[in-house]
């Protein structure tokens, strides 16, 4: 039986996600070796530039709109998708593991039956099947795991699938105008916090722990993810100090982390906080004591004081991108 | 009101983890079991909303006897009541949440709260599938909450900030970290809990649907280079992240 695979396409502010655009890829090159065919769906008010989601794969994108979708609600983004899919014989679902896909899969799945793999980070084809590697215990451990149900939804971790370069090709928009939404649960308005790139969603993360000292030296970690256009993030022990806020912390009971490049200043390296960043293509560490277990993990470190080293470092950082 | 917390008994965090002979479960061994943090977090605002609207709290807990642990701590923290829901097997997320909806349903419950994930499988949505399968209204990853006459109101925390979500009940609300500071269980608390009644039910051998084929750990990563101990290393560090990492 051919595969029919719905591809969850989010935005924001009337701009897609990256995240989504890396799930539609994988969909896509999941759909070549088990043959299927990709469509993806879209909610909100105006969408930006809906129709290049052609160049990753997808032959269609139905795109459902209502001024009051334009930010998220569970109960009528759920009933779209679950509607549609019914109608549509959808049997494979990708959504990204971002904040809005983690709380709308599961709904879809019950509504359309489906069984569930969060957070993959590999997906393999093997006799027909997928099988989806997703971290577990906080990424100290790995899990290959199988979904039997008829449907089946995957979602993918952001950052680790690549998206790859797309193609010129353009999807066939169909917009469907929805008419009195199921508003249930809504969101009615949206707190930014400064500009500032979300751990989560940062392609380089400079992050500070207790050898930091005080919440008032912070300032260096802020200064050196500025220079290199990272997001700032926290250990454990500083958030539970009250010196950084808890949306910063990357570890087991923070946030899971996958970025180009990790930059720990005075973090030790706990077991929670390496299962959260160890992932990470390059880590540096900057610590003085050598000793420290963030070293095992690091692809660079220098083992000193960081009071010294982490100015050096901005101002060597300042002169090559100037 | 009635209102049920849902919570999980899972390794420490600062545990390490090794995979069982099968190559597919835990190796228990070594290993110290906890209250799932962020069900610290749901039980506190379960107790904080009974002492301010009143009511009666349930906490409910899916799993084997070694779970009564995590359901004395919460009766100790103030719970009301708690319940065992018996199964010593692997249930996937879908029918964890089948089991506590039956339950949630039986005790009549108008506001629920969960952890916004367990450490363990780290699968974030059990709350998600249990709201849904019951009808009710859910807001997850929650780092504020109110509630007024029927009306409720949440911060939900998103990449980059904060979204305001507003519902009614009867709902079902997911903890992060950051919604409060649970207590700590008192003396008078501690002791209470210990003659309080467990109610044990024996859970049907679940129906899942997604398989665990294996579990290993990630591959060993290659300890690094040590370029210096102060800033003379400065310069070569950046060399290698533009020219052998790539990434600046």
């Amino acid at each position: 039986m051919a595969n029919k695979i719905l591809v969850f396409i989010e935005q924001r502010n009337g701009k897609i996600k990256k995240s989504s655009l890396e799930a539609l890829k994988a969909a896509s090159d999941i759909a070549q070796k088990l043959s299927g065919s990709v469509e993806a769906v879209s909610i909100g008010n105006e969408i930006e530039n809906l129709e290049n989601v052609g160049g990753f794969g997808a032959g269609k994108v139905t795109h459902f709109k209502n001024a009051d979708l334009e930010s998220y609600s569970p109960s009528a983004y759920t009933d779209i998708i679950a509607k549609y899919s019914t109608e549509n014989n959808i049997n494979l679902f990708f959504f990204a593991a971002s904040s809005m896909g983690k709380d709308l899969a599961p709904r879809v799945a019950v509504k359309t039956d489906s069984g569930l793999a969060m957070d993959c980070i590999l997906l393999n084809c093997e006799s027909n099947e997928i099988i989806a590697t997703r971290p577990i215990y906080g990424g100290k451990a790995l899990a290959d795991v199988k979904i039997n149900s008829s449907n089946k939804i995957f979602v993918l971790r952001p950052n680790v699938f690549n998206p790859g370069t797309p193609t010129d090709k353009k999807a066939e928009v169909s917009v469907v105008n929805v008419d009195s939404p199921n508003l249930s649960v809504k969101v009615v308005d949206i707190k930014k916090s400064d500009g500032k790139i979300d751990v989560a969603e940062a392609d380089i993360i400079v992050s500070g722990g207790r050898g930091m000292k005080g919440p008032e030296h912070f300032r260096l970690v802020e200064d050196l993810a500025q220079v290199l256009g990272a997001a700032s993030g926290a250990s454990r022990a500083v958030v539970d100090a009250g010196w950084r806020p808890h949306s910063e912390q990357v570890g087991q009971t923070g946030k899971t982390v996958s970025p180009n490049l990790y930059v720990a200043l005075g973090i030790s390296g706990a077991i929670q906080h390496l299962a959260g960043m160890r992932s990470s293509k390059y880590i540096v560490a900057i610590n003085k004591d050598k000793d420290a277990p963030i070293f095992q993990v690091a692809d660079y470190g220098i083992a000193g004081d960081l009071f010294e080293i982490v100015p050096a470092l901005i101002e060597e950082i300042k002169k090559i991108k100037s | 009101m009635k209102i049920v917390v849902c919570v999980s008994h899972v390794p420490d965090t600062a545990a390490k983890i090794n995979i069982g002979s099968d190559g597919k479960t835990l190796d228990p061994i070594g290993v110290t079991f906890i209250v799932n943090p962020y069900d610290e977090f749901a039980v506190e605002e379960a107790l904080k909303t009974k002492e301010k609207f009143g009511g009666e709290t349930v906490a409910i807990s899916l799993g084997g006897n070694a779970n009564k642990e995590t359901l004395r701590k919460v009766l100790a923290m103030g719970i009301d009541n708690a319940v065992l829901l018996k199964d010593d097997s692997y249930r996937d997320s879908f029918s964890v949440a089948k089991a506590l909806a039956e339950e949630i349903k039986a005790q009549n419950a108008e506001l629920v709260f969960f952890g916004k994930q367990s450490v363990d499988f780290d699968n974030s949505v059990v709350g998600q599938l249990t709201a849904e399968i019951l009808g009710y209204n859910c807001i997850s990853v929650v780092v504020s909450f109110s509630l007024e006459g029927n009306k409720i109101t949440c911060e939900r925390e998103i990449e980059g900030g904060k979204e305001i979500v507003e519902t009614t009940l009867p709902a079902l609300i997911t903890a992060q970290k950051g919604l409060n500071d649970p207590r700590y269980a008192s003396l008078k608390g501690i002791m209470t809990a210990k003659k309080k009644e467990i109610v044990e039910k024996q859970l049907a051998a679940a129906n899942n649907s997604v398989e665990i084929i294996s579990m290993k750990k990630p591959a060993p990563k290659q300890a690094g280079k040590i370029l210096g101990t102060d800033s003379t290393a400065v310069p070569e560090l950046v060399r290698l992240l533009r020219e052998e990492a790539k990434v600046i």
